[in-house]
């Protein structure tokens, strides 16, 4: 072996070593804090995109349900629960080997997937399996359909399209509305399918849509001259913010002035980095929280998550962290205790659930319910934002 | 028990290879059931049986295509999307007139083998006539227009027959209806009917066909090809039908491991089947080595289960699956790995020689 490979051999050797110290450290803070013996604390597993494109919306999840176990543990009352997130890599086939690694550590209650394509296989093996689950972020319809224990903490995608629809008639926003929608995305595709049924029979003018998928969201002018040339008033976004931003300011750019209506995806994009706020002035959307909401639950969340990650929480941190409390309400009222199985768990929490109303960050104060499906009720707050905040409108 | 030690020693390089490999994957399938059947192997590595066996498939396929017949593929996901969607949409929407499932499975999968192999005759006719890199382009290509084109199909069975329609849903389905591919929400399987048998028979029917394709007539030709196009040429074999007949069986092989796969997932999209996912396979292919069939077997296997393997590892887990990946490389092509491995055959070598005398 000459030097210079033995040298490279030593270096990676010494990496691996190294990355294995690390990885060591960086599990034990992806776990709860305490580490409880086994019978005293509810074990919450969840899986969520920690890695890869979508890792804002895994990590945010994981923080918000971190933030709120922490609180919980902190409080030392009867419920305590031990959290672990896996990472799925929002790939289904990873989703499932990450759900199977958290039952061989033994999960009790399960906070499902973040997102929906692994949301709609984890369920189907939580059904199989009996573990309860409550996601807080996987709106697909396909995730609650046919199990009786997986429950949903947002709305479903069709239940946004609904609600935008409706809105957007009530209100009047606009005369010739277009759509630009993400077709290799089961999210976009929900709730644009629902908004144009929903729109054809409120009788707004729709006059026109454009698509555009992963590959191809580095430029929108196409659509954005497609939707000049329609004479759109009002444009709709069924898309997540790193889009909607770009069409933001390309609009500009171009000199096209439509208003701009978003829903919960939309939720972040005045976090964003390196985003211009005065560009998104004016933009209407529908979301289920907002970080500026005065009151103190919300603002006790946003600065203790402000203080430990350095950025302001999104929707998927609250729904994350309404979970949780959510559960420690639900086993608070069926009396659960830690050293119960995961299928007596399974029982109570199916019986449960659909008698219980929590009141969260999410939703406004009249309070969250589910029914025996799985679906959950809440209103959705319609925001605009003005002078680079959100702010209420009616 | 000498005598077929004897026989094992005294047995061509290729056939001993090929009877190494068949052992390798029934053992490995013995071990696997019979831990099963005790101890059982954890809800992890029994989740990743099926896809195991689907990924050693698609190596075996994508060997025969780069190792053997010395083309390049960079589109293989593709075939294998092709055999997991329309295997799939088969295999559900035969769910009624074939309730026995393992039927079912060989049905979907044999209709996926066929339609991959379609697709792959369709390409070959063009590409493979000419010299140079032309293959790799054109599959990469390939691969990109298939997951465009499965993210915007919409097909759909009910008491009418099928639906089709395209870009958006206009399939007006009456009650019982069954949507089969739902684009841009790829397939959602009622049951999962793939198991571990099926699979473990996938990655034999595999190896015979092959094994039997690499020694015999046809596959001295196709490596001749390889070798030298020339001189192939010029004996009288056409370049052409030869390449031909590699990367045909090994869509087909393809589009069967993409339904075994398919089959086994409660979901799955189009955009699964992407340029990484085709680069994994050719990683697959390359660290097992071009040609060497055992080598992908293992390769796809430990590389398929290295990544859960290393979930302790938490955020750091991919760096170091590619620091894994990167000693393993440097590990297979240190000369003084080899050096020790020449010694040992050596010495082998001198004992039996000693013997004789």
């Amino acid at each position: 072996m000459n030097s210079k490979k033995f040298l490279a051999f030593a270096m990676a050797a010494a990496m691996t070593l190294s990355m294995t110290a690390c990885g060591g450290s960086g599990s034990g803070a992806a776990s709860s804090g305490t580490d409880s013996a086994a019978g005293t604390a509810f074990k919450l597993g969840g899986t969520g995109p920690l890695t890869g494109g979508a890792s804002i919306y895994g990590l945010a999840a994981q923080r918000g349900a971190q933030i709120a176990v922490d609180e919980i543990n902190a409080q030392g009352g009867a419920i305590q629960f031990d959290l672990k997130y896996e990472d799925d890599q929002h790939d289904p086939e990873k989703a499932v080997n990450a759900y199977n690694a958290l039952k061989e550590w033994g999960m009790q209650i399960s906070l499902g997937s973040v997102t929906s394509q692994p949301g709609i296989s984890t369920s189907a093996l939580s059904q199989e399996d009996g573990i309860f689950a409550l996601t807080p972020s996987a709106s697909s319809p396909d995730v609650i359909a046919g199990k009786d224990n997986v429950y949903q903490m947002c709305f479903s995608d069709p239940n946004q399209g609904l609600a935008s629809a409706q809105y957007i008639a009530e209100q009047q926003l606009g005369e010739k509305i277009f759509i630009i929608w993400k077709s290799d995305d089961n999210y976009s595709t929900g709730i644009k399918d629902k908004f144009m049924a929903e729109a054809d029979k409120l009788g707004l003018n729709v006059v026109g849509n454009a698509t555009f998928t992963t590959d191809s969201q580095n430029d929108f002018n196409v659509q954005l001259t497609q939707a000049k040339q329609a004479e759109a008033d009002l444009l709709f976004l069924p898309i997540y913010y790193e889009p909607a931003s770009l069409i933001l300011s390309q609009a500009k750019a171009m000199g096209y002035a439509p208003k701009f209506f978003g829903v919960d995806g939309m939720d972040g994009i005045l976090t964003m980095k390196n985003f211009d706020p005065a560009l998104a002035e004016g933009v209407m959307l529908l979301t289920p929280f907002n970080a500026d909401d005065e009151d103190e639950a919300t603002q006790s969340f946003v600065k203790k998550y402000q203080e430990k990650y350095g950025e302001t929480p999104i929707q998927f941190a609250a729904d994350a962290y309404d979970c949780v409390y959510a559960y420690k309400l639900a086993l608070e009222t069926a009396g659960c205790t830690p050293d119960m199985s995961a299928a007596d768990l399974n029982a109570k929490m199916k019986e449960t659930f659909p008698t219980i109303t929590f009141t969260g960050l999410t939703g406004d104060g009249a309070g969250i319910t589910w029914d025996a499906t799985g679906a959950v009720s809440k209103s959705p707050k319609g925001m605009v934002i003005q002078n680079g905040a959100y702010a209420g409108m009616d | 028990m000498s005598r077929v030690v004897n026989r094992l020693a005294n047995m061509n390089k290729t056939t001993r290879s090929s009877v190494f490999t068949y052992a390798l994957v029934v053992g490995a399938f013995v071990i696997l059931q019979l831990l099963r059947m005790t101890t059982g192997l954890g809800s992890v590595l029994e989740g990743q049986l099926i896809p195991i066996c689907a990924y050693v498939t698609m190596a075996l396929a994508l060997n025969l295509v780069v190792g053997v017949s010395g083309e390049l593929s960079l589109g293989h996901a593709g075939f294998m999307s092709i055999g997991a969607f329309l295997g799939c949409a088969a295999a559900n929407g035969l769910a009624e007139l074939i309730p026995f499932t393992p039927v079912r499975l060989g049905v979907a999968m044999v209709i996926g083998a066929a339609l991959a192999g379609f697709f792959g005759f369709l390409i070959g006719i063009p590409v493979l006539r000419l010299n140079g890199d032309y293959l790799a382009i054109v599959t990469l290509a390939f691969g990109e227009i298939i997951k465009s084109v499965l993210t915007n199909t919409y097909l759909a069975v009910d008491k009418k027959g099928l639906h089709f329609s395209f870009l958006t849903d206009k399939n007006a389905l009456e009650e019982g209806g069954l949507q089969l591919i739902r684009g841009p929400m790829g397939v959602m399987n009622t049951q999962r009917i793939s198991t571990f048998t099926v699979g473990f028979v996938l990655v034999v029917i595999t190896l015979v066909v092959i094994f039997n394709l690499v020694n015999s007539r046809t596959g001295r030709a196709i490596m001749a090809a390889r070798d030298n196009r020339i001189a192939a040429e010029s004996v009288g074999i056409s370049v052409t039908k030869y390449k031909m007949i590699a990367f045909v069986t090994s869509a087909a092989l393809a589009g069967a491991a993409g339904t075994l796969y398919g089959c086994s997932q409660t979901t799955f999209v189009a955009t699964k089947f992407d340029f990484n996912t085709s680069i994994l396979i050719l990683v697959f292919v390359v660290l097992g080595g071009l040609g060497n069939m055992w080598g992908s077997v293992i390769a796809a296997a430990a590389l398929t289960i290295l990544p859960e393997a290393l979930r302790q590892f938490a955020d750091y887990r991919m760096l170091v699956y590619a620091i894994v990946l990167i000693l393993v490389m440097l590990a297979t092509n240190n000369p003084a790995i080899w050096g020790f491995f020449a010694r040992l055959r050596e010495r082998r070598e001198e004992k039996k020689g000693g013997a004789a005398q």
